[in-house]
């Protein structure tokens, strides 16, 4: 290759390579991310078995529908995410640009729920700490579901939130034209990312909102 | 098979005629703190670290003046406590963990394996901006007054009843942590992606074959510590109890979370030593290794196994028998491969040309005493007689011996060994010399007569003791003063070589390896031409061995 | 990349099953299974996983290095829950000339929990 793509960095040989580096890096990183989540899910799954009552019984405060509303919008999402980076592979900018803001506004969708629902348990007073009252003799493990369902529904929100700005971040550089059918990597790389973070609600949903419904 | 391509050739060009390489190729702070040329990074890295081990150093120096009486007549207890725990988190997550992989791995991943420089360069930046910011943040709690709940951070006492400043601290690890995340996953990814042509898994140098092995765990480990120290702080912040008995939470949760990491973290301190150690060995022998391959998967089998061990440090923390059980046999396999590399390392030396230059001083010396080590670390890993030596200065003398006579002689070997192609410079071997031996010296004294400490039972983390103690106290502290003064020897010689060493050419040592086939220092993109690699890894031929 | 184009066809077929698998992971929390409601709701979750990574993320048309990646992160949090979860379910064990024996006292003891 003659003259080299603007985008192709220095260290790297060809466009394949950064590529390649691209796709590793990024799934090292979910590496990573998988180890993060999985020490909230480790103890979760240790007081879920210790405690099954509580836990149960804590879950029936979440509300299922709005949670069950969250799931489809975020598989709507990765879905509009995996039709913008074919869109990126085929070269077609405005329909990348299209299914980038979709994705992004599926996710906003996502996260206005959860302030909502956020809302409803601090006006129930179910979140862990001094204003925490439960009902019943099981109150000490139902502060301790909370705690997870706080801090594992709400680092996933963190997640979601760093990918929205990268999302917007792309759309921008969609728009001026950066990428082609020869070079999209940022947008397979945030799709994977984007997926991820799908994949964790994917677990959250029937772990936090599905106990003992029966 | 040819002979061409790698050769040992040392006619570059000295200083003598003005060169630019990527130490003069621009100047300035900019030029510095924007960079993103591997080899500049390593040195910010090597700058920052050497003032944490100073300061680290300092709280070491403290603690041994206070342990020369048996009273606590020094400092107060809480004040005691504060300095053990800050000499803990500053060595291990603001030195030992980045110093090899951070200044070594960083300036000579990309060259030996023939590459212009790592995967992402800004993010190799960005590691390093982030391990400051988590170093400023740790150094805010010091000087705010300090934490004390040991480097451990166990619970309930962290979260609950400690009165210093915990949660800053956490934050400042928490942070320091993505430094060594990425920084593993750039190396990681450059290994696979960027070798030269000819560059074959099993022609790659044990450098980076442990520096490989070193980065599955950063990106295995880190993480985990690093939601859990999330968690110590929402407790303790937010008042909810995760790990809080009275609510039914459980403090081993801690410990299993949070030793899932740390265990797996003192591999990451050993084992680019124990690469740099294959590299020394095989120069200053003019041999090759004897066992590549099983030195190559013995790395990996020591950041695979060293994932399943951690419960041997709660024996006594109330996890169950039989948890205790399965754990200590596991850390009995864990021993094995590090056990071959040093089998290996001894036969590389048999009937090779060794010659006693300072890096090949500390190479023996790592030998010895990372064999003590290790060694003493199969007497913890036997549950019966873990329960009597656990919290005992036994313990203590058992992770210096890895990490100071093991882990930090490497260091100093490999910035010895290296300081040629990274600065242009020789450092005067005379000095060199003894100050491996005063260090080697001095560490001895320190932390022998500790093991006999703990093994008579004196606990570890008190700032008083029975009198009966005291010698051999004096012994430790005297021998810590020694240690400091051997560490202070290569701080001014190397600043001296910077102006006045002996100025260096391009492979001063005739050693193998494709850094040595550029000139010292290099120049920015490292290579002119991409090499191609045609042979085995430590290639010196047999003539060599008697001198030819 | 160099891995095929997925037809967008086979996205919405993808995207059609998670939503089938979803309603079926809320219906089945209704039925009272005893303790495989949660088996079921996690090896659903398994699924509708697998279908993302492969398909959404492509690992079906990647390299050998890539599976291995993508597989390595769950290994190894299996790891960390096995090993735990080990130690927390023996916490009642005692060793015995024959075996093992559980305690008749529980650590948890004074909380209420069955």
């Amino acid at each position: 290759m003659s003259e080299s793509h603007r985008a192709l960095a220095h260290q790297f040989d060809d466009l394949e390579q950064q590529a390649e580096a691209a796709t590793l890096g990024i799934w090292a990183f979910l590496i990573t991310e998988i180890l993060f989540f999985g020490g909230l899910f480790t103890g979760y799954a240790v007081y879920r078995t210790n405690y099954p009552q509580a836990f149960a019984e804590a879950s029936h405060h979440l509300d299922i529908l709005l949670g069950g509303i969250n799931t489809v919008v975020l598989i709507g999402s990765s879905f509009t995410m995996a039709l913008a980076v074919h869109a990126a592979q085929s070269g077609k900018r405005r329909a990348l640009i299209a299914f980038l803001l979709a994705t992004m506004l599926l996710g906003a969708i996502f996260l206005g729920i959860k302030v909502v629902e956020y809302s409803h348990k601090f006006v129930d007073h179910l979140v862990p700490g001094r204003t925490f009252t439960f009902p019943g003799a099981y109150a000490p493990q139902a502060q301790l579901f909370f705690s997870f369902y706080f801090a594992m529904t709400g680092m996933h929100a963190v997640h979601m939130i760093i990918g929205l700005a990268i999302l917007s971040v792309l759309v921008g550089r969609a728009w001026r034209n950066r990428f082609s059918a020869i070079y999209f990597a940022p947008v397979e790389v945030t799709g994977l990312y984007w997926h991820f973070v799908d994949i964790v609600w994917i677990f959250l949903f029937p772990l936090l909102y599905l106990i003992g419904r029966h | 098979m040819s002979t061409v391509a790698v050769e040992a050739r040392d006619d570059f060009p000295t200083a003598t005629a003005p060169r630019e390489h990527y130490l003069n190729v621009n100047y300035g702070v900019k030029s510095w703190l924007l960079t993103t040329d591997h080899k500049r990074i390593a040195l910010l890295y090597l700058a920052s670290i050497t003032l944490f081990f100073f300061l680290g150093g300092f709280f070491a120096v403290v603690i041994r003046l206070e342990l020369m009486t048996p009273a606590g007549d020094l400092v107060q207890s809480e004040t005691y406590n504060k300095l053990f725990t800050m000499h803990g988190l500053i060595m291990i997550f603001f030195f030992l963990i980045p110093s090899i992989p951070a200044v070594l791995g960083n300036f000579l991943v990309p060259m030996m394996i023939g590459a212009r420089d790592l995967a992402f360069p800004r993010l190799n930046l960005l590691s390093w901006y982030i391990y400051v910011l988590g170093g400023l943040f740790t150094l805010c709690a010091a000087v705010l007054g300090g934490v004390d709940t040991g480097w451990t951070f166990y619970t309930p006492y962290s979260t609950t009843y400690a009165n210093s400043n915990v949660i800053l601290t956490a934050v400042g690890v928490f942070i320091t942590g993505f430094s060594s995340i990425l920084t593993g996953l750039n190396f990681i990814v450059t290994i696979h992606t960027m070798r030269a042509p000819g560059l074959t898994w099993f022609r790659l140098p044990l450098f980076i074959w442990a520096h490989y092995a070193t980065s599955l765990i950063m990106i295995l480990g880190t993480p985990v510590v690093a939601i859990t120290i999330v968690l110590v702080a929402l407790e303790r912040g937010l008042h909810i109890g995760i790990f809080d008995p009275a609510l039914g939470g459980d403090p081993v949760l801690f410990q299993h979370l949070f030793w899932f990491y740390s265990h797996p973290a003192v591999y990451i301190m050993i084992l680019p030593a124990m690469g740099v150690i294959s590299e020394l060995i095989t120069c200053f022998s003019r041999k090759r290794i004897f066992g590549y391959g099983f030195i190559a998967f013995s790395s990996v089998a020591i950041a695979v196994l060293g994932f399943f061990v951690w419960g041997h440090h709660m024996f006594v923390s109330s996890q169950s028998v039989y948890a205790g059980l399965v754990f200590s046999v596991l850390s009995f396999l864990v021993a094995i491969p590090s056990a071959i590399k040093v089998f290996n390392w001894t036969a590389t030396l048999y009937k090779g040309s060794v010659s006693y230059e300072t890096p090949m001083l500390y190479a023996f010396g790592f030998i010895g005493l990372f064999t003590i080590g290790g060694l003493t670390g199969l007497f913890l890993a036997s549950l019966g007689l873990d329960v009597h030596v656990h919290d005992t200065y036994f313990v203590v003398a058992h992770f210096h011996y890895i990490m100071v006579g093991g882990a930090i002689m490497a260091y100093l070997g490999g910035l010895h060994f290296w300081w040629p192609k990274m600065t242009g410079r020789m450092y005067p071997e005379g000095w060199a010399r003894l100050g491996a031996l005063i260090i080697f010296i001095g560490f001895n004294l320190t932390f022998f007569p500790q093991f006999i400490l703990g093994y008579l039972g004196m606990p570890r983390r008190y700032h008083m003791y029975p009198p009966e103690f005291q010698i051999l106290n004096v012994m430790s502290s005297a021998g810590a003063s020694i240690l400091g003064v051997g560490y202070l020897i290569p701080m001014v010689y190397f600043l001296w070589s910077l102006r006045y060493g002996a100025v260096a050419s391009a492979n001063p040592w005739r050693a193998k390896g494709l850094e040595w086939q550029t000139p010292s220092p290099p120049p920015t993109e490292n290579f002119s031409e991409t090499p191609i690699v045609t042979e085995e890894a430590y290639n010196y031929a047999r003539q060599e061995a008697v001198g030819v | 990349m160099s891995h095929p184009t997925v037809s967008p066809k086979l996205y919405f077929l993808v995207f059609a099953t998670l939503l089938i698998l979803t309603g079926v992971t809320v219906s089945v929390a209704y039925i009272d299974l005893g303790p495989l409601n949660t088996v079921v709701a996690l090896t659903i979750a398994g699924c509708k996983t697998l279908l993302v990574i492969l398909y959404f993320m492509h690992v079906r048309y990647s390299s050998r290095l890539t599976w291995v990646f993508a597989g390595v992160g769950f290994l190894w949090l299996a790891i960390l829950m096995a090993f735990t979860m080990s130690d927390m379910r023996t916490r009642s064990w005692q060793p015995a000339p024959s075996g093992w024996t559980t305690a008749s006292a529980s650590w948890r003891a004074d909380v209420p929990e069955p």
